[in-house]
């Protein structure tokens, strides 16, 4: 399984400027943690401290309490998945060539590859047979994305890292993306941090989110406790006053606050978002909104659940 | 498609005026004075063409390993500060006047072929070198950083990805060289170098005309086919990458 990641104290200094100051902090074993802050801010930094793409001024990565320095870089870099913002899929390799890059580094074998290639491709709903030998230029953006992630995943990391994966696919391709990311992170159980700007995205993938700003870590908590008490007026600034209660409410999902009773109309999904619920309430212009497997959520409990602590602490 | 057919065409006649120079006489006829032979006859010229293409297909190899060898070279972080004094050797190679190296080199060299490799061998360096560069530092920033971000040594890096991506320009790189190196050749003739200077410069010393178009015609056409042989393979070379041209 997944192993526990440890960052103790991990600074970057150029000259003599700290572009990482001083973060600590723990990811647990099969959880995403993300990385969020303006450009700047140091988060890419940190992420390329963890696989010694940039080398720390001072401080430490443990991977499963075993500090990474031990290990060469490039050695260190084949135990770690790395997907970054336009996937950098290397244009002339396919597909398959592509997905098989760390595992050869690895010396696995032929057989060993190409079930791991076309287990992948599959994961990733693309046919194996159909896009195995096709060449990078040759996908659309979305499916240069997928296969960019499968790369990274391909010789089962225990941790992945990505920088902006997302950032340069159109806004449905993204969500279609995200949600895939996460169902595939929570089937493998791998351990991923993810840098972004976009403090959306870190709500709704992030089971920790880490805010930094001007190299400093200046919060690490779960979403709700970074939406409801931001350490600093800086997250509040990044969190968006507008969108605060809407990234609250996508938090929870629908059945978690259903209660007993009827409503008319179509019911939505049970793991749909209270964001949708509401969504779903003032488009139809309903109170209540029924949800699948029974039970319905209201507008007043899902006016409760948009700022519960936040109002209570104000 | 015409292209094609051109290109064939001028392939053909190249061949039958080699192979049967004599047969073509009636072409160069008008040209000749004072019945002047039409067709040079001293050397086969399809035996000069071979050492011709020989000479030039040495000196482009050669030029091409050593120009590879120093963009590699520089465009490591250790050999970063030497790129100054490459670009210098390279442009100075190009600027040097072939015949002022041949007249450098016969002494020490002796008549042949020799002088003429080496002339070859300098003015052939900068185009290669050049593109090399241009190739080798100018991939995708996020093919690179994903490239080390995988784990492949900087030697992987560079025989895996920088080379195969630059294949292309070091191609077209390659294109001008022959193609300069093609031309060039000729005058290693003046220094006993076997080549279709030869034709050229007897054309040139007994007035006959006829002699210096047909060395010039067969260098010409040879030039023409060999460079649209290397954008045919650059052209190959790059939709492998993905690059359209």
């Amino acid at each position: 399984m997944s192993d526990m990641i440890e960052i103790r104290n991990l600074t970057k200094r150029y000259d003599g400027v700290a572009a990482v100051d001083d973060v600590s902090f723990t990811v647990e074993a099969g959880q995403i943690a993300a990385l969020v802050g303006t450009s700047g801010s140091g988060k890419t930094t940190l992420l390329r401290m963890i696989n010694r793409l940039v080398e720390p001024t001072s401080g430490q990565v443990l991977i499963d309490a075993e500090d990474t320095h031990n290990l060469p870089g490039y050695l260190l870099r084949r135990r770690i998945g790395y997907a970054i913002q336009g996937h950098g899929l290397f244009p002339h390799r396919t597909v398959a060539q592509n997905i098989a890059t760390v595992p050869r580094l690895l010396g696995w074998t032929a057989d060993q590859i190409r079930d791991r290639v076309d287990e992948l491709l599959t994961l990733f709903q693309l046919d194996p047979a159909a896009f195995r030998d096709r060449m990078p230029h040759e996908l659309s953006g979305g499916q240069q994305q997928r296969v960019g992630v499968a790369r990274a995943l391909a010789a089962k990391p225990d941790l992945l890292l990505m920088d902006e994966p997302f950032g340069a696919l159109d806004p449905v391709i993204r969500a279609k993306a995200q949600d895939d990311l996460r169902h595939i992170q929570r089937q493998l159980g791998t351990t991923l941090i993810l840098v972004t700007h976009d403090m959306e995205e870190a709500v709704t993938l992030g089971d920790r989110i880490a805010v930094m700003d001007k190299g400093r870590l200046v919060q690490y908590g779960p979403p709700s406790e970074i939406l409801t008490a931001p350490a600093t007026p800086f997250v509040r600034d990044l969190i968006g006053m507008r969108e605060r209660p809407f990234h609250l409410l996508s938090l929870t999902p629908a059945h978690a606050i259903a209660v007993d009773g009827d409503a008319p109309g179509a019911p939505i999904a049970r793991d749909a978002s209270l964001r949708e619920a509401l969504a779903e309430c003032l488009w139809s212009g309903r109170s209540a909104v029924p949800v699948e497997g029974g039970g319905i959520v209201t507008l007043a409990a899902l006016q409760a659940h948009a700022a519960p602590t936040a109002r209570a602490a104000e | 498609m015409t292209g094609r057919l051109l290109l064939a065409a001028a392939v053909l006649f190249l061949l039958a005026f080699l192979l049967t120079p004599t047969s073509f006489a009636w072409l160069f006829q008008p040209v000749t004075r004072n019945n002047a032979p039409a067709i040079y006859t001293q050397t086969p010229l399809w035996s000069l063409t071979l050492s011709h293409l020989a000479l030039v297909a040495v000196a482009v190899i050669a030029s091409t390993v050593i120009a590879l060898v120093l963009a590699v070279l520089v465009t490591r972080p250790a050999g970063r500060e030497f790129l100054p004094l490459a670009r210098t050797v390279t442009s100075v190679g190009q600027t040097f006047p072939p015949v002022a190296v041949l007249a450098l080199a016969v002494p020490v060299m002796g008549f042949g072929a020799g002088p003429t490799l080496v002339a070859l061998f300098l003015y052939g360096l900068l185009p290669v070198f050049e593109n090399a560069l241009a190739g080798l530092t100018g991939q995708p920033p996020q093919v690179a950083e994903a490239a080390r971000g995988m784990g492949l040594t900087p030697r992987q890096r560079l025989t895996q990805i920088d080379l195969p991506l630059a294949l292309p320009v070091i191609l077209g790189g390659m294109r001008l060289t022959a193609v300069i190196s093609l031309g060039t050749a000729t005058i290693g003739s003046t220094v006993a170098a076997k080549t279709l200077g030869e034709v050229i410069i007897a054309g040139l010393l007994s007035s006959n005309t006829a002699f210096v178009l047909q060395g010039g015609m067969v260098v010409g056409i040879i030039a023409v086919l060999l460079h649209e042989g290397f954008q045919a393979l650059e052209r190959m070379a790059a939709a492998r990458t993905g690059l359209n041209r």
